[in-house]
């Protein structure tokens, strides 16, 4: 399958690629290309000109500021999460899910940032920055904005970045306490979508929950954040009861579709089972510490 | 260096736009002319006639295509060529030493890792990203590196011991 004829631009500055987006047309931003190659194979997007960021310097990256601050680059690939030695110390909802993204040959090529910019309701790492409220920088000809994940995204596939803005970091912020959490995706095999996916991020002071997110993945027609489970957590010390009304609140609030990968009434189910496995093993972990 | 050359015309229509690729494959310098929107398994397969890297699903599911570019494995149906340009890329044929396997391709031998042989190429070229990494993996390790290539006759558990297999022929224990 080829995809239809374009015009390629390899710019080695972030200027430069801002300035073929600006005066281009239907133009899109090519970095792993892992999500975009496929659909332009199945010309299910044509853009008339591909502006590939690989040969711009600086980007590949990820790391905590000296505060704490965790930024991903645009150029880093999953595979260089998944491997990170540090990276589970800063952000370990981030590290169990670093290893779960696709397959193992995907994640070498493919971008935290340009997974969340294709803004698939499938997308693993969009749960994630929703559920550690993070943000993504974008860079314009006007210069550099921040745009909050959950305003980022607008509905399936699609963001708020404008035709010439490029994406260039996620951003999360430094945890309050201690950072715990996790990541659980149900897949028929290791590469399909999910059946349905959680991504819990808690910030922990004292044995209790001072901040919470939950992001659903692959149960609505977008990534779900499940804002009302959250706020059920904050200042628990994540007692049964409280998880188990969180767990409830999460499937209520899951909207899947029902299809060869399970009923609708099944995927509530297991995202219901996820908010527990998830919130029960952080309690366990917290008790061994204390 | 002329010898190391080789110029391959992938378009040859005037009106459509192309640009000169060279990509390092096997330890060649080779160059092409192509449109940008060739993939890079089909400049190797089409273009360079190195058939050995197959195309089975083209939709990034099967591994059946996996090279690596610069050491990494990726899905050549998953790569424009032009993003090879500059970068090394090893496929099965690179592999062998003159007259000498590649302990992963000796592995398959010895323990039967193929049976149709399909998925074979990327599967091997998988093992050899992972055994330069970790010589010694756990058969959990294998079957993970592994978890993004298909193999339709499901022989898995022969290709699980092949690498096992070459892991151990690398570390001087077979």
């Amino acid at each position: 399958m080829y995809p239809s004829r374009f015009r390629y631009e390899a710019p080695t500055t972030l200027a430069e690629a801002i300035a073929i987006l600006a005066t281009n047309d239907d133009a899109k931003v090519l970095a792993g290309g892992q999500s975009l190659i496929p659909m332009m194979k199945l010309r299910f997007a044509s853009p008339a000109t591909l502006v590939d960021i690989n040969n711009i310097p600086d980007l590949d990256f990820h790391g905590a500021d000296a505060d704490g601050t965790y930024r991903i680059g645009a150029l880093c690939r999953h595979a260089h999460l998944e491997k990170s030695t540090t990276l589970g110390d800063h952000q370990p909802l981030l590290a169990s899910c670093a290893p779960l993204v696709a397959d193992p040959i995907v994640r070498t090529r493919g971008t935290f940032v340009g997974s969340v910019c294709h803004a698939d309701p499938q997308g693993d790492w969009a749960s994630c920055m929703v559920a550690l409220d993070g943000s993504i920088t974008a860079v314009g000809p006007n210069g550099e904005r921040s745009i909050p994940v959950k305003e980022f995204v607008s509905g399936p596939f699609q963001t708020v970045l404008a035709a010439d803005e490029i994406a260039t970091e996620a951003v999360i912020a430094p945890a309050q306490g201690t950072r715990v959490g996790g990541y659980l995706k149900l897949e028929r095999r290791v590469g399909d979508f999910a059946t349905a996916g959680v991504a819990i991020g808690l910030d922990m002071t004292g044995g209790t929950v001072a901040s919470a997110g939950i992001g659903l993945t692959g149960v609505g027609a977008q990534t779900i954040d499940a804002a009302e489970a959250a706020s059920v957590l904050i200042g628990s010390s994540l007692e049964p009861d409280v998880i188990e009304r969180a767990a409830n609140l999460a499937a209520e609030v899951a909207n899947p579709r029902s299809d060869h990968r399970g009923s609708a009434s099944y995927k509530k189910h297991v995202v219901e089972t996820f908010v527990s496995r998830i919130l029960g093993n952080v309690q366990r972990e917290e008790l061994q510490v204390a | 260096m002329t010898s190391l050359f080789e110029e391959v015309p992938v378009s040859t229509d005037d009106n459509i736009s192309t640009t000169r690729v060279e990509v390092n494959v096997n330890g060649e310098r080779r160059a092409a002319q192509i449109e940008p929107r060739l993939l890079l398994a089909h400049l190797l397969r089409n273009g360079f006639k190195l058939t050995g890297t197959h195309t089975g699903c083209d939709t990034t599911n099967c591994g059946a295509c996996t090279v690596l570019l610069d050491g990494e494995p990726v899905k050549s149906c998953t790569v424009f060529a032009v993003q090879a340009n500059g970068h090394d890329v090893t496929t099965v044929e690179g592999l062998a030493s003159s007259e000498q396997l590649h302990p992963v391709q000796e592995g398959f031998k010895d323990e039967h890792g193929l049976q149709c042989g399909f998925c074979t190429p990327g599967m091997m070229l998988s093992a050899v990203a992972l055994l330069n990494e970790n010589d010694d993996p756990t058969e959990d390790e294998v079957r993970w590196a592994l978890s993004g290539n298909l193999c339709r006759c499901t022989g898995y558990q022969n290709i699980v011991k092949a690498v096992l297999w070459a892991g151990a022929k690398m570390r001087g224990d077979a």
